[in-house]
């Protein structure tokens, strides 16, 4: 907001003004952004310094004090091809002509701990306050394919997720819950076949085709590897499996979102907002280019691939960053990979507010941060969104805190006007040249990853690990040497209120689990689940589809473990080196 | 004769990946002077506790995001018990509810560091703790 002038020394000079005059000498036009920094601005400087020597974003991008036509005609935008209008090519303004005024983004909180019971009945609960998604937090154990009795799952049994080691659990999971009803969001990687598998044996034994059921698996096997680092099978292995999920999905369940590729991680891990944007997007041109080595049609499955991104602090930088991420998309689509149906120029995307930017310290300000980082993704267009407890950096989040977040939305949704006209920032001179800066950025990305072979080649080389590890430490250091500053953190540091209430897991999910499943393995029928598994490992030998032999496997009761091991044991598991 | 190095061991014990706190964490001591062995992911307590004696260790910077730290905690403090190396102090980074820093503290644990921490902070106490040393 202008700060209104206090003497009569800050007010702009009528004489100032004519001094510039409308040309310079040599007959070309005037800036008229130089000639209003030369004419008023740097003056207004010179009398009275900013207050700070650098302005950035949380990204580090410097920022000027003021962006005018002139930065977009310096960047070559031209706002007619690059930003074009909601719902047509290059989609930059949205994907939808209406925006939110159609409908509003789905309001999908992620949630799960304990057992597959406590997880079901927040799920009911949910789901009776008005959410109209489900997503399913899995514990650590699950999310490396380990089953709850395994030693290496001791203590993190139903700690941050909920625990699943069988057809069983999921059966209780969505208890009195049609899948045909209600869309699920699963967020697991590497073992994302095997849970997909029993959410479709689920569904059959609901008496519903699994044709129509309709959700999202995570399944970003790559990102993994940079970021998220809940990996099992090394990248050729991983990629042979996701390469069956694309083949399957697109035949036997075409309203599944086969993955979702995922920045959320990406920027978790420290990564600026372009490197979120150009790694995301760099791994699902890799997931496309799989697909077409598979012989199928780009159309026949591009439609299904959805994303998920991060949502900072930084509310313009944010919204550049999806506006940006739309347009890559659409333009890559169309010109690297031929696709001609519109759905494939689509960006769709998720996405979660910053749980890297939530303070211990004075945990209630994490509402604000939210609420900022919320708004973003609704001014960015995001089709759906979870928004963090205040708790997160503590705990799970009680029932309390979790509702607070949801009504955080719905006050969004309801009150602010941010969802009441498409792309509100679209034309904002700032806006647009900050797009064309992260797109920009993102394209010298891939054509640096395109040079070393692609994003697998990448990886193993470590590339976007380390840059991400560098920005990581830049902005911490930036806070420690106060060029950043943090509320509760690094200023304004004095706390306030009583602490704050949260929940706390019990050991007990771990105990019950342990014993659920013993009892599991003593009932079903071992020599079908033997059978099950021989077939899934001939097939994962071989050149056989996996995933119909996951799905038997489920049916038989095998475990979650069961079947990741005997995929383990052909494709082998990764280690990471470590470097810091 | 120059003062010995501080060394440290940095580890993330369980099955979580986030590790961008305990990268972040290794390379600010690393800046500091103090040397810095950074054992990576998926560590169990027995790894650990043999990479530091092994390293004959001043500290052990733990970082833990999963909520496993009422089990593996104690277990490495039992194993450096068992191992003669009591003597090394353990650092746990991450998401720790409080009721849970309590019994930690009591049961031995040197310092808990929340998110929001600096290295700065985490760099003075660990000086302050292994004291008499250069760096």
């Amino acid at each position: 907001m202008p700060k209104k002038p206090t003497t009569l020394d800050e007010v702009p000079q009528p004489s100032s003004v004519a001094a510039v005059p409308a040309k310079p000498s040599d007959g070309t036009a005037w800036s008229v952004k130089q000639a209003w920094m030369e004419r008023t601005y740097e003056p207004a400087v010179a009398r009275r310094p900013e207050r700070s020597d650098e302005f950035m974003t949380v990204s580090g991008r410097p920022v000027e004090a003021l962006y005018t036509a002139d930065d977009l005609t310096a960047r070559g935008v031209e706002l007619d091809a690059d930003v074009a209008m909601p719902g047509e090519y290059p989609f930059t303004r949205g994907v939808h002509p209406t925006g939110h005024r159609g409908k509003l983004w789905t309001m999908r909180q992620f949630a799960g701990f304990g057992t597959a019971e406590d997880t079901n009945q927040r799920f009911k609960r949910l789901l009776a306050n008005g959410q109209t998604g489900l997503s399913v937090a899995f514990d650590h154990p699950t999310l490396v394919g380990l089953d709850s009795d395994d030693d290496l799952a001791r203590g993190e049994v139903g700690r941050q997720g909920v625990a699943i080691d069988s057809l069983e659990d999921m059966e209780t999971l969505f208890d009195g819950i049609a899948l045909d009803g209600v869309t699920t969001s699963m967020t697991i990687n590497h073992p994302a076949c095997v849970l997909l598998a029993m959410y479709a044996a689920l569904a059959q034994k609901q008496g519903i085709d699994p044709s129509v059921i309709s959700g999202t698996i995570q399944n970003d096997v790559l990102k993994e590897f940079i970021a998220q680092k809940t990996f099992v099978y090394p990248p050729r292995g991983a990629m042979r499996i996701m390469g069956d999920i694309i083949e399957w999905c697109t035949e036997t369940l075409p309203r599944w979102n086969w993955v979702s590729v995922s920045g959320y991680h990406i920027r978790e891990a420290g990564s600026t907002a372009a490197q979120e944007l150009a790694f995301t997007l760099r791994d699902g041109m890799e997931y496309v280019e799989l697909g077409l080595e598979r012989g199928l049609a780009v159309d026949a499955f591009a439609p299904r691939l959805s994303f998920f991104f991060n949502a900072h602090n930084d509310l313009f930088e944010e919204v550049a960053k999806y506006r940006a991420a739309r347009q890559l998309w659409a333009q890559t689509m169309r010109e690297r990979y031929g696709a001609r149906n519109p759905r494939s120029w689509w960006l769709r995307f998720h996405t979660q507010t910053a749980g890297v930017s939530l303070l211990g310290q004075q945990p209630r300000n994490n509402v604000m941060r939210v609420t900022l980082q919320a708004l973003a993704a609704v001014l960015g267009g995001t089709q759906s969104l979870h928004t963090n407890s205040l708790d997160e950096t503590i705990a799970l989040p009680t029932e309390e805190n979790a509702i607070i977040a949801l009504r955080t939305q719905q006050v969004i949704a309801h009150e602010s006007g941010a969802a009441n006209t498409v792309d509100p920032l679209g034309g904002s001179y700032f806006v647009e040249a900050l797009t064309a800066d992260l797109a920009d950025e993102a394209r010298d990305y891939f054509d640096k990853i395109d040079s070393m072979g692609g994003m697998v080649a990448a990886i193993e080389e470590g590339f976007p690990q380390r840059e991400i590890q560098e920005a990581a430490y830049r902005y911490q250091m930036e806070i420690e040497e106060q060029r950043r500053l943090i509320v509760g953190q690094n200023a304004h540091t004095t706390d306030y209120g009583e602490p704050i209430e949260y929940l706390y897991i019990d050991d007990s999910a771990e105990g019950q689990q342990v014993e659920r499943l013993a009892g599991l393995k003593d009932r079903r029928d071992d020599q079908a689940v033997r059978v099950a598994l021989d077939a899934l490992h001939a097939a994962a030998a071989g050149e056989a589809n996996v995933m119909p032999r996951i799905m038997d496997a489920a049916h038989a009761y095998a475990t979650v473990g069961e079947i990741c091991g005997t995929m383990r044991d052909v494709f082998g598991e990764y280690r990471e080196t470590p470097i810091f | 004769m120059a003062a010995q190095r501080i060394r440290v061991i940095i580890a993330k014990p369980g099955l979580d990946g986030h590790d961008r706190g305990a990268k972040v964490v290794a390379r600010a001591l690393r800046d500091a002077g103090m040397e810095v062995i950074y054992l990576g992911l998926r560590q169990t307590p027995e790894m650990i506790v043999q990479g530091a004696v092994q390293e004959d260790a001043d500290i052990i910077g733990l970082s833990i995001h999963s909520g496993a730290h009422n089990y593996i905690v104690p277990r490495i403090l039992d194993l450096l018990e068992e191992e003669g190396a009591g003597d090394i102090k353990v650092l746990v980074g991450g998401i720790i509810p409080e009721r849970d820093i309590e019994a930690l503290s009591e049961r031995g644990v040197g310092a808990i560091f929340l998110p929001g921490t600096t290295t700065t902070e985490i760099i003075e106490y660990i000086r302050q703790a292994v004291g008499g040393r250069a760096t």
